[in-house]
């Protein structure tokens, strides 16, 4: 009996499913061979866009911390996938960017942001740059102000060969 | 048998090593000809062995041997042949036996061109780089050997990680090595000058083909891994700040700072110390990247290996490598280096500047180091767990690439010793309106404007427009020639390449500008014959299928692509699920354009006529790589400049007179 039944409701459902193809194949006949004109245009991947793009402008500044260097936005990961589900969850129930990156670094603290926070421990990371171009900026400061040797002295060319020779025969070296 | 055989190979490899890395270097010293002569047989047959050891390990991976442990781990029956050759590098073991066949390959290059040079040269070069050999041998001798035995032999290998199936994976690992390990050479030719006490500038001379060959090869690598990235990882990144790519960035910085410093040192005498430092850098920094890559502290896509006795060896070579070269540095440099009279210039000359941006890239270089070894260090004291990211290296790269990229607009338009400020504004004065005026209104043309769009575009254009500038005057004021053609045509290879190079920048930061300021993209469900619209085009959802492929089976999916009405292009964006590593992948389908890439992958099914699908819109994207290309053509037309094959051909002691003059009369 209950076989009986699941038969039927498939063959229903085929039949159901069938309708709106032969709707569509008629209107395909009736307007010519413009298939694109009547495809429907695809549904965003996210039921509400407004709060993907948020949740996904936060999940880009933060690590998947199951992969390498990829970011919660990019990967399809688990657990990044979780996150950005636990995320989206959050942000719909009225939290704030600034509650749910509390919320992760909390979990994981601050190996969770791309951009390192400034603390004690990255004052050097973030003054690093600086620091450089400042030391670069002295070096040649100074390098210009450096006083120089005796002025050029260009040697003919014949006068260069005797200075050779006279080197090579100098440092008893073979010929 | 043949793991014996190969293994063997490398025993034999590692005693010819060290005897190149000992005779020759000897008997420059006690100026002993039967010593030095030692040199080239020894390269040569460190060649032959590692090359023969190396067919070897190809022809068991080709034949399947999983007897062999490294074969056995990278392989797999099922593995097409081409990849079955790339994973011949896809380990860690054959990653070192490719880079030190790379290295004894270019140990033969310089004894096959270097029939021009003092004997003495020759030897204390190619010494120097059998020393590096020795311990490239050892290291792969003793921790990471290829040939290992795997008994009893398991009936299949664990295959090739599936990101690595590619024919990226065929040509970027060779390609970076050539490289990388180029370097090689500017370290050894740095080093010989060094012991020898001449650092002038024959020794310049003589480096810089072979350097700028290196940095053409880098080049082509680093830009070959980046679009490899852009199609194979699937979310149409191009450059990630990941650590493995930093690590081959570094000696790409330095090795730009050092074909530069070359130049002037050839040409005018200077930077000599300077010059020298940067040739120690530029390996000690190839040297460092395979230490990142290689040892395993970085846990990344790239780096397989993991095993602590390999990075503390590893580690240790870099130690005596780099630590040696320095002090010998410290040791003679002050003696040798100061000693020209040549070389002075003022503030404002095209010296200054090339020194300025030399610094800025050697700042650019620093940046990046700290950015990529922070967070180990911080790690390794145990202090913090952080993450350096993209946006870190976004924030401070760019404020130390930007002033280097406006100063190598004017470069190349200064006089050597001393240029004037006003002389250079006036002759720029086209060049700087065309590029504030494009960057001003082009970004509208393009949509929409944006201050970061119109400064790169600005600095592009600068970079193009002083190029043009410079061809221009160059054609004025030659002296030879009646005609503009003629002029054209005599003008030196080192200047045509110099400008296609600055071009081929200006083209890169022209497409990173805008691909960064209008891509665009959108993640939908499509069931089938579903559209979606971005920038202009429609994608139409055809159809899917399942494909199987020689290890992997896979979902296939048919997209067409219209823009007002018109055929585009068909997509066929895939995700794969490969049998052994059981790792499912997406393959984007990519339309690349002129002016845009269309980029789409497949995600997951959502029920039977549903997927996901991501389409991004990526506008000059190809500029990018097209711009590295230019860069590197530009590098190889410099490096078969007349010069450095008059030189060759001429008498050694002539040569070496004429050489050895310093500063060169001729302009460029």
């Amino acid at each position: 009996m209950a076989e009986r039944a699941v038969e039927r409701e498939m063959r229903k459902a085929g039949v159901a499913a069938l309708v709106p193809g032969l709707v569509a194949f008629v209107l395909l006949l009736a307007f010519g061979l413009a298939g694109g004109a009547l495809a429907k245009e695809a549904a965003p991947a996210a039921d509400d866009p407004v709060l993907e793009r948020r949740v996904m402008a936060v999940a880009a500044k933060l690590r998947c911390l199951q992969c390498q260097n990829q970011s919660i936005a990019e990967s399809d990961a688990p657990l990044a996938i979780d996150l950005r589900n636990q995320m989206r969850e959050q942000m719909r129930q009225g939290k704030s960017e600034r509650d749910v990156v509390d919320f992760l670094l909390a979990r994981y603290g601050d190996f969770v942001l791309l951009r390192p926070p400034l603390k004690p421990v990255t004052v050097l990371l973030w003054t690093g740059p600086i620091l450089l171009f400042i030391a670069g900026l002295i070096a040649l400061f100074y390098q210009s102000r450096r006083p120089r040797a005796a002025p050029e002295v260009e040697l003919s060319e014949t006068e260069h060969a005797r200075a050779l020779r006279l080197l090579r025969a100098g440092s008893g070296r073979k010929p | 048998m043949i793991a014996e055989l190969g293994q063997f190979l490398l025993v034999a490899a590692f005693v010819l090593a060290l005897t190149q890395g000992i005779l020759p270097l000897a008997g420059a010293v006690r100026g002993d000809a039967v010593w030095m002569s030692v040199a080239r047989p020894a390269a040569v047959g460190q060649f032959a062995f590692i090359a023969v050891a190396f067919g070897f390990l190809t022809y068991a991976f080709i034949t399947n041997d999983f007897s062999i442990q490294y074969v056995a781990s990278n392989s797999n029956t099922a593995l097409p042949l081409r990849y079955r050759i790339a994973a011949v590098w896809g380990g860690h073991e054959g990653a070192l036996l490719l880079w030190v066949l790379v290295l004894t390959f270019w140990m033969v290059a310089v004894s096959v061109f270097s029939r021009s040079l003092p004997e003495e040269m020759v030897a204390r070069v190619l010494g120097v780089m059998g020393l590096v050999s020795v311990g490239f041998l050892a290291f792969m001798l003793f921790t990471s050997n290829p040939f290992d035995r795997l008994l009893p032999a398991p009936p299949d290998g664990r295959d090739l990680n599936p990101l690595l199936q590619d024919l990226g994976m065929v040509l970027h690992p060779p390609m970076l090595y050539m490289g990388y390990v180029g370097f090689s050479v500017a370290f050894a030719f740095a080093m010989a000058a060094l012991m020898s006490g001449r650092l002038d500038a024959a020794w310049a001379r003589w480096s810089r083909p072979w350097t700028t060959v290196a940095w053409v090869f880098l080049t082509l690598g680093n830009a070959l891994g980046s679009w490899w990235a852009y199609y194979e990882l699937g979310w149409g990144g191009w450059w990630f700040w990941d650590p493995v790519e930093n690590s081959s960035f570094m000696p790409w910085l330095v090795g730009t700072a050092l074909i530069h410093s070359l130049a002037v040192t050839d040409k005018r005498g200077a930077f000599r110390n300077w010059t020298v430092l940067l040739a120690i850098l530029a390996f000690a920094l190839s040297l460092l990247g395979t230490f990142l890559v290689r040892s395993g502290v970085l846990t990344s896509v790239h780096a397989f290996a993991s095993d602590p006795r390999r990075g503390i060896f590893i580690l240790a070579l870099l130690v005596i490598i780099v630590g040696s070269s320095l002090t010998l540095f410290a040791w003679r440099a002050s003696r040798v280096g100061t000693s020209g009279t040549s070389g002075r210039f003022e503030p404002v000359s095209r010296e200054s500047m090339l020194l300025a941006n030399n610094v800025l890239l050697m700042v650019a270089t620093g940046t990046v180091m700290l950015g990529t070894l922070y967070p180990l260090a911080l790690d390794a004291l145990g202090l913090a767990k952080i993450t350096v990211g993209p946006p870190y290296f976004d924030a401070v790269f760019v404020p130390v690439i930007a002033p280097a990229l406006f100063l190598m607009g004017i470069g190349p338009i200064a006089r050597w010793k001393k240029a004037s400020l006003p002389d250079l504004a006036v002759r720029l004065r086209w060049a700087l309106g065309v590029s504030l005026v494009l960057a001003l209104l082009l970004p509208f043309t393009l949509g929409r404007w944006d201050p970061m769009v119109s400064f790169g575009l600005a600095l592009a254009v600068f970079i193009a427009a002083t190029s043009a500038v410079s061809l221009w005057e160059r054609v004025r004021h030659a002296t030879t020639g009646a005609s503009a053609w003629t002029r054209l045509a005599g003008t030196s290879r080192a200047f045509y390449g110099m400008l296609i190079a600055h071009v081929g920048v200006a083209i890169l930061v022209a497409g990173i500008t805008l691909v960064k300021g209008y891509e665009a993209e959108k993640d939908v469900r499509m069931g089938l014959g579903d559209t979606v619209e971005l920038a202009g085009h429609t994608f139409l959802l055809r159809n899917v299928s399942d494909v199987a492929g020689p290890n992997y089976i896979a979902a296939r999916a048919t997209l067409e692509v219209t823009r007002k009405g018109a055929r585009v292009a068909t997509l066929h964006p895939e995700k794969r699920r490969y049998r052994t590593q059981e790792k499912p992948m997406t393959e984007a389908a990519i339309d690349p354009g002129f002016a845009r890439d269309l980029y789409v992958t497949l995600g997951d099914q959502l029920n039977a006529t549903t997927w996901l699908v991501r389409v991004l819109y990526k506008p000059f994207v190809g500029w990018i790589w097209g711009g590295a290309l230019l860069m590197a053509l530009g590098g190889l037309l410099a490096a078969a400049d007349r010069r450095y094959r008059i030189a060759a051909r001429a008498p050694r002691e002539a040569d070496y007179a004429v050489a050895a003059r310093g500063p060169q009369p001729t302009p460029v």
